[in-house]
């Protein structure tokens, strides 16, 4: 008879890390499985960004949870993972994308996150560095940036302290239901596990994993390309983005500039990603014309990961719409390090208490109708 | 299909391999991120610095004269294209840049020889102003026709250190003394291998004979200790320990290399397999004994594919662009199975070489925990071990992830070999399970004026 846990999890990035410790801080025995490093893919290599503003209103609420518990990491893992509340400036090139600043700034509100509204003096005066070309900006103090490379590592490391079982490096070869909940069996041959829920955290292969239990959906996969320059002292200050998200650019407190634009190419199954040169080329042209400083500072690296991405561009976060105790948290199109805190959070309390406070039904599975029938 | 054969490297592989496509009558393109064809050995003067070729090159002054008699005549059926580099890598597209810009070159057949560069073994105080790499001093002297320091210290290992010595004190320069880390004349069961070398073997000696005559000291078997600095972080001395007694020389300049290491970058962008050398304690990457990579059409040459030194090198470059022709159905040339006996003797010798004058990874590995080893990041070998025993890593990318080494300007290719030697003893494993830094484009770091100002 082989080891029952509470939960089992599949994938080890930052959602998958976070569920592992915030079931364990809630009692639970906890298993997680991860095919590669936990953090190794998405989780780890990504923009690094940390905000709410910008964002589709379901997803909200559980970004305004999560921010609360990226201030508060230090005191959960133990280390604050270079998390710094910069703020986050999202520029408007027309007046028309200024209206819907203002548009997004009330619905902001609605879930209490400040935000202001700079008109073009107000960039001119506090951000020097911007080209002077946008109509205003709006800027949200409390969003900010972290180092995407420690952040689910570093979760994973505080769930193994607290007895969470975390076995890297390995596949799952199926995983299916049983009588009193599900066995997983991993590809080394090693022994089968039994859990009473089952949550999986895929990431870009969270639909494979969903559709071993009838529940299929249509999740792509995407590689956001990033570039990160060499460092330079302190100019830049807040996370920088633009209505339509055309480039993404943050100074580390290292003082490196991150940046990123357009999508290098990704191979899920051959688990491969590579930025492209012609995209670089762009990211670079667009940086420029956003921070005209940057044209003397040396592009250092450019490095993509393989992300899953849903039709809608919104994640999967919710129970199975079919099968009971079987949980999903994929496919968060490019934007999910910000939420990975929370998702942990919630994934816990519905796997555990059956319910959760934070309003996620926007993000269930079954708004992708018609559910559940295979694909011909 | 027409073949669309692309060099990269115009150094003696390159060189060699674009010679013999010519004479098979194809027309291929020749990529150097230098300005002048010959690669780092020949490296050239800028026009109004020229001296004669006995002056830059010695002993290989006729091949010197060869080399750029064989450009000469190659040049109108090759498409040359100095001062350029490859900087990324897409489907059969090499991403260049130069001084106009960036483009892109298509290949069907790919010739990659990108050469070497220095193997550094840090020290205390290796980042001292005064202190430069060995080839870096030996480009200064041949390129620039400048020195690096009135009075000069050549430390580390290789025959290069007594090659450069002996052109510093050539040119003028006050060569304090030649410090090799290693015992070559320790190990009397080594010598009928390095015997085996010739006439190389023979100019080492000389090169030895000639400083001695000058009254240079050339101490072998040193464990350097520490690079000394005034306030202004100036190199005034050199601190190291020789049958066991602590000695310090003053020098306002220090040449520091132990031998080289292969320039894998690209093989690595371009998805080739690699291997670990034991003996070079480098990844190197995969060929066939004509330097086929795993990769289909693309083929390795010269020091980029393992350090072989430059006579190899125009061999390996003869025998990768054979492996081509025959690939595309051309006939090949007579002098392949020369080549191949060429390559297989030097092999013992290199080896010999290798083994001669190691690279000191346990002293690497030994470094107290104030030395720093990746200058870029400012990391010392103790945070490095700090990072292994915080995360319990061993693999070199994901030390890289937690730490940053190896992220900075240099992209790992100076520090990398010193931090993956420190990771493996940290975590009491091998240097071959810490893994390699994996390749990122740009290959080399490039403004982002420079990319912007390339689009069309």
């Amino acid at each position: 008879m082989s080891a029952m846990f509470d939960i089992a999890i599949i994938g080890g990035g930052l959602a998958g890390c976070s569920t592992a410790l915030h079931a364990r801080l809630k009692g639970a025995s906890v298993i997680l499985f991860e095919r590669g490093r936990c953090g190794g893919q998405a989780s780890g290599v990504n923009y690094g960004g940390v905000r709410q503003q910008g964002r589709h209103p379901a997803e909200l609420s559980l970004s305004r949870r999560s921010r609360t518990i990226w201030g508060s990491l230090q005191q959960l893992i133990g280390t604050d993972c270079e998390f710094a509340a910069t703020g986050h400036l999202k520029l408007a090139r027309t007046d028309v994308d200024m209206e819907d600043l203002i548009a997004h700034q009330a619905l902001l509100g609605e879930h209490g996150i400040h935000a202001d509204i700079l008109d073009a003096r107000d960039l001119t005066r506090r951000f020097p560095y911007l080209s002077g070309r946008y109509a205003g900006g709006s800027y949200c103090g409390e969003d900010g940036q972290a180092n995407p490379r420690l952040v689910a590592p570093a979760f994973a490391k505080a769930a193994r302290a607290l007895g969470v079982v975390i076995r890297e490096n390995c596949k799952i070869a199926v995983a299916e239901q049983a009588e009193n909940g599900f066995v997983i069996r991993p590809a080394d041959g090693s022994p089968a596990i039994s859990a009473r829920r089952l949550i999986n955290t895929a990431g870009a292969w969270g639909a494979e994993v969903a559709a071993m239990f009838g529940d299929v959906v249509k999740e792509t996969v995407m590689a956001p390309n990033m570039c990160v320059t060499e460092p330079i002292p302190p100019l830049i200050g807040p996370n920088l983005g633009i209505c339509g998200g055309s480039i993404y650019i943050r100074q580390a407190a290292h003082g490196s500039v991150i940046f990123g634009a357009g999508l290098g190419v990704a191979d899920a199954q051959a688990l491969r990603a590579r930025p492209l040169a012609e995209v670089t080329l762009e990211a670079a042209a667009a940086a420029v014309e956003m921070v005209p400083h940057l044209r003397n500072v040396l592009l250092l690296r450019s490095w993509t990961g393989i992300e899953g991405r849903m039709p809608d561009g919104l994640p999967v976060l919710g129970a199975s719409p079919t099968v009971e105790g079987l949980f999903h948290a994929f496919g968060f199109s490019g934007h999910g390090f910000q939420l990975g805190p929370a998702v942990g959070a919630v994934l816990a309390e519905l796997s555990l208490d059956g319910d959760t406070p934070t309003s996620i039904s926007g993000l269930a599975m079954d708004r992708f109708a018609p559910f559940a029938v295979p694909a011909p | 299909m027409s073949t669309t054969a692309v060099i990269i490297g115009a150094g003696p592989a390159g060189m060699a391999a674009a010679e013999m496509l010519v004479h098979a009558g194809l027309h291929p393109t020749v990529l150097d991120e230098g300005g002048q064809p010959g690669g780092q050995i020949f490296r050239k003067p800028q026009a109004q610095l020229q001296r004669p070729l006995e002056k830059l090159y010695g002993f290989d002054a006729a091949r010197a004269r060869r080399v750029n008699a064989t450009f000469a005549s190659l040049r109108s059926k090759i498409d040359y294209r100095p001062g350029i580099q490859v900087w990324a890598v897409g489907n059969e597209i090499l991403h260049l840049i130069d001084d106009s810009g960036s483009s892109v070159q298509a290949w069907t057949h790919l010739i990659v020889a990108p050469g070497a560069m220095d193997r550094i073994a840090p020290v205390r105080g290796w980042t001292a102003v005064g202190l430069y790499s060995l080839g870096g001093a030996q480009i200064a002297l041949k390129a620039e026709a400048a020195v690096i320091g009135r009075r000069v210290i050549f430390a580390g290992s290789g025959p290069l250190l007594y090659l450069v010595a002996y052109q510093y004190a050539e040119a003028g320069v006050d060569v304090a003394a030649v410090l090799e880390t290693g015992h070559p004349f320790a190990q009397i069961a080594r010598l009928p291998a390095l015997l085996s070398g010739g006439r190389l073997f023979a100019r080492g000696l000389y090169y030895m004979a000639a400083l001695r005559k000058r009254g240079i000291p050339i101490l072998t078997g040193v464990r350097l200790q520490e690079v000394i600095r005034d306030s202004d972080d100036r190199v005034t001395a050199l601190s190291f320990r020789h049958r066991g007694m602590e000695q310090v020389e003053s020098c306002d300049a220090v040449a520091l290399g132990h031998g080289l290491r292969s320039e894998t970058q690209l093989a690595d962008l371009l998805d080739i397999e690699f291997s670990f050398d034991a003996v070079q304690r480098q990844w190197l990457p995969k060929t066939d004994q004509d330097g086929r990579s795993t990769a289909s059409n693309i083929y390795l040459a010269g020091d980029g594919l393992s350090i072989r030194g430059s006579e190899i090198a125009e061999a390996s470059g003869r025998l990768a662009a054979s492996a081509l022709l025959h690939d595309i159905g051309l006939p090949a040339p007579s002098k392949v199975e020369r080549d191949r006996r060429t390559m297989r003797s030097a092999a013992r010798f290199r080896e010999a070489l290798e083994r001669t004058f190691a690279y000191p990874h346990e002293e690497v590995a030994a470094l107290p925990d104030d030395v720093v080893v990746c200058r870029c990041e400012g990391l010392s070998a103790g945070a490095i071990r700090q990072t292994v025993e915080r995360c319990g890593e061993a693999d070199i990318n994901r030390v890289k992830a937690f730490c940053r080494v190896g992220m900075g300007r240099c992209q790992g290719r100076l520090c990398g070999a010193a931090a993956a030697e420190i990771v493996a003893a940290a975590s009491g494993t091998t240097i071959e399970s810490v893994g390699r830094m994996r390749g990122q484009a740009p290959i080399k770091p490039i403004p982002l004026a420079e990319l912007v100002r390339s689009r069309p």
